[in-house]
């Protein structure tokens, strides 16, 4: 037996995207144990609470995180409606589902370009961001901003898109596709791709489900769990399936986040095809409510929940957001274990860890 | 399986134009809704402070009286919460960002003098008439009780 030391690991590394710390304990070459710390860029969004009023905190919300943000203010409107006990007009749902559809995209191909960078392969992490930028530009187009959407409001939306943009973006996503088929072709084909990720990092189906991992993470090692399929918003018309691997490695995660893109993409044109002719868009909530709500739904990164506590007064009492992040951590600590040290920095991106939501 | 399986694509890449514009030689295209910077028509503001309550970052002062309003272009994160309070929609988007500089400074816009000037005149109308209002309440109210005493009587 070799003798233990401890490596630090991060938050500054030049092959984590993110600030999270981890003290690698290790055996020679081997990672016996794994610990992580959190709590670098905490922001104290939570507890903003108590001096901005509920219609300004949509857009704090919106702000835990710059790539899946139009996730996380739309999921506390949802959380509000839901306490005002009112119903969102549907061409607003359909409108929600196409834009974070789209979030839902450029999230993935952000991943997969770090993943590429991860293993070594530039070329492919420029292509899959070169891509990126298209989706970057349609959501520009429909919201304004490229990362921060600020679109929602609690009741529905405040921008439309026009017929002729719902077409560009209908044309957009296919020639998206026909690249994307480029790409695919490479992760799931290509030896080099293969060799850096097959059979690492493993995290069976059992272990999944006893550590609550989230998301991709949990579908890749075989777990049914999809919170669109509760069918909030306009998900409840829509035909998908979840995507399912059964391999749990690094690859299944891979191929479950490249797939989920296509998967988008087939999701947005059902949306344009039956979103609805209305005008309305969003209706008035007046007052300060009374209640609490609890929604889940289905961030790029796996499973959000929103908590909101409100008690009649301008400001809520307790606003709480669970981040997929967070439920993946004791996962990538368990599949960490009995890695190759040269591995570690493949293993932490696999989870596309996002620890500035975590902190909030 | 193999591998260079992105070799041709990388090849034909050789040959492509660059899909980076290279700013600043070409300048920026903003899109129609891109939310760049808040702009106000000062001389439409009636001061009513919508915005103020509404920005979630506190970046907007307003001075009613004296026909003020004040951003920090610096502490606005681009929400464009406010242009969607304004009453009056004198707020309005940019598609042009804020540039950098060198302090978090504040710029106040005012007035022109004509609309504060007409601003005051219609104050002091208002006043005017609101004080011959009550001058005339006042004197039905003396009347009325006048009659009453004397009915009494
Ligand atoms: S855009 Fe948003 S942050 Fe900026 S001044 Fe308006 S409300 Fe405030
Ligand atoms: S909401 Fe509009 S009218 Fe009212 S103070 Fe602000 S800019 Fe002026």
């Amino acid at each position: 037996m070799g003798k233990r030391s401890i490596i630090p690991y991060g938050p500054q590394h030049p092959v984590l995207p993110e600030p999270i710390h981890i003290d690698l304990v290790i055996e020679d070459e081997r990672v016996i144990e794994a610990i992580p710390s959190v709590g670098f860029i905490h922001r104290g969004l939570e507890s903003l609470v108590d001096r901005r009023d509920i219609h300004q905190l949509t857009y704090v919300i919106e702000r835990t995180c710059g790539i899946c943000s139009f996730g996380h203010g739309m999921g506390y409107c949802e959380t509000m409606e839901d306490i005002f006990g009112v119903e969102v007009p549907k061409r607003a749902k359909f409108l929600r589902t196409i834009w974070f559809e789209l979030s839902r995209m450029h999230s993935h191909l952000l991943w997969l370009g770090l993943l590429a960078d991860a293993f070594g392969y530039e070329n492919l992490f420029y292509q899959c961001w070169r891509i990126r930028e298209k989706v970057l530009d349609l959501i520009e187009m429909t919201t304004g901003g490229r990362v921060i959407f600020s679109v929602n409001k609690i009741g529905g939306v405040l921008k439309d898109i026009s017929p002729e943009h719902l077409r560009l973006i209908d044309s957009s996503i296919d020639d998206i596709k026909a690249e994307l088929e480029v790409i695919k072709k490479t992760f799931i084909e290509d030896s080099t791709v293969q060799s850096r990720l097959r059979g690492i990092g493993i995290i069976t189906k059992e272990q999944a489900h006893a550590l609550g991992c989230a998301g991709p993470v949990a579908r890749a090692s075989g777990i049914r769990c999809d919170m669109r399929k509760r069918g909030y918003e306009a998900y409840q018309f829509l035909d998908f399936e979840p995507i399912i691997s059964d391999a749990g490695d690094c690859f299944a995660r891979c191929y479950c986040r490249l797939m989920e893109v296509f998967q988008s993409i087939d999701l947005i044109h059902q949306a344009i095809g039956m979103i609805p002719d209305e005008t309305d868009i969003s209706i008035d909530v007046k007052g300060n409510p009374t209640g609490e709500s609890f929604i889940r739904i289905e961030q790029p990164r796996g499973e959000a929940v929103f908590y909101v506590k409100a008690s009649g007064k301008p400001h809520i009492d307790r606003f709480r957001l669970r981040t997929p992040t967070f439920a993946n951590l004791p996962g990538l600590c368990e599949m960490l274990k009995g890695a190759e040290l040269s591995d570690v920095g493949l293993m932490v991106v696999t989870i596309d860890p996002c620890i500035s939501c975590t902190e909030r | 399986m193999s591998v260079l399986k992105y070799a041709p694509e990388a090849l034909k890449n050789l040959f492509r134009p660059p899909v980076t514009t290279s700013y600043p030689f070409k300048p920026f295209e903003p899109a129609d809704r891109t939310r760049g910077r808040i702009e106000i028509e000062i001389d439409q503001c009636i001061g009513c402070g919508m915005c103020v309550r509404a920005c979630p970052s506190s970046a907007l002062t307003v001075d009613k009286n004296a026909g003020k309003w004040t951003i920090n272009r610096f502490d606005c994160i681009a929400c464009g919460f406010c242009v969607e309070k304004c009453p009056k929609k004198c707020l309005s988007m940019q598609q042009f960002y804020q540039e950098p500089g060198p302090e978090k400074n504040e710029v106040t816009y005012t007035k022109s003098p004509e609309v504060l000037a007409e601003e005051a005149r219609k104050r002091e109308e208002a006043a005017k008439k609101a004080a011959e209002a009550k001058a005339a309440m006042e004197a039905k109210k003396a009347a009325e009780a006048a009659a009453a005493a004397k009915e009494e009587k």
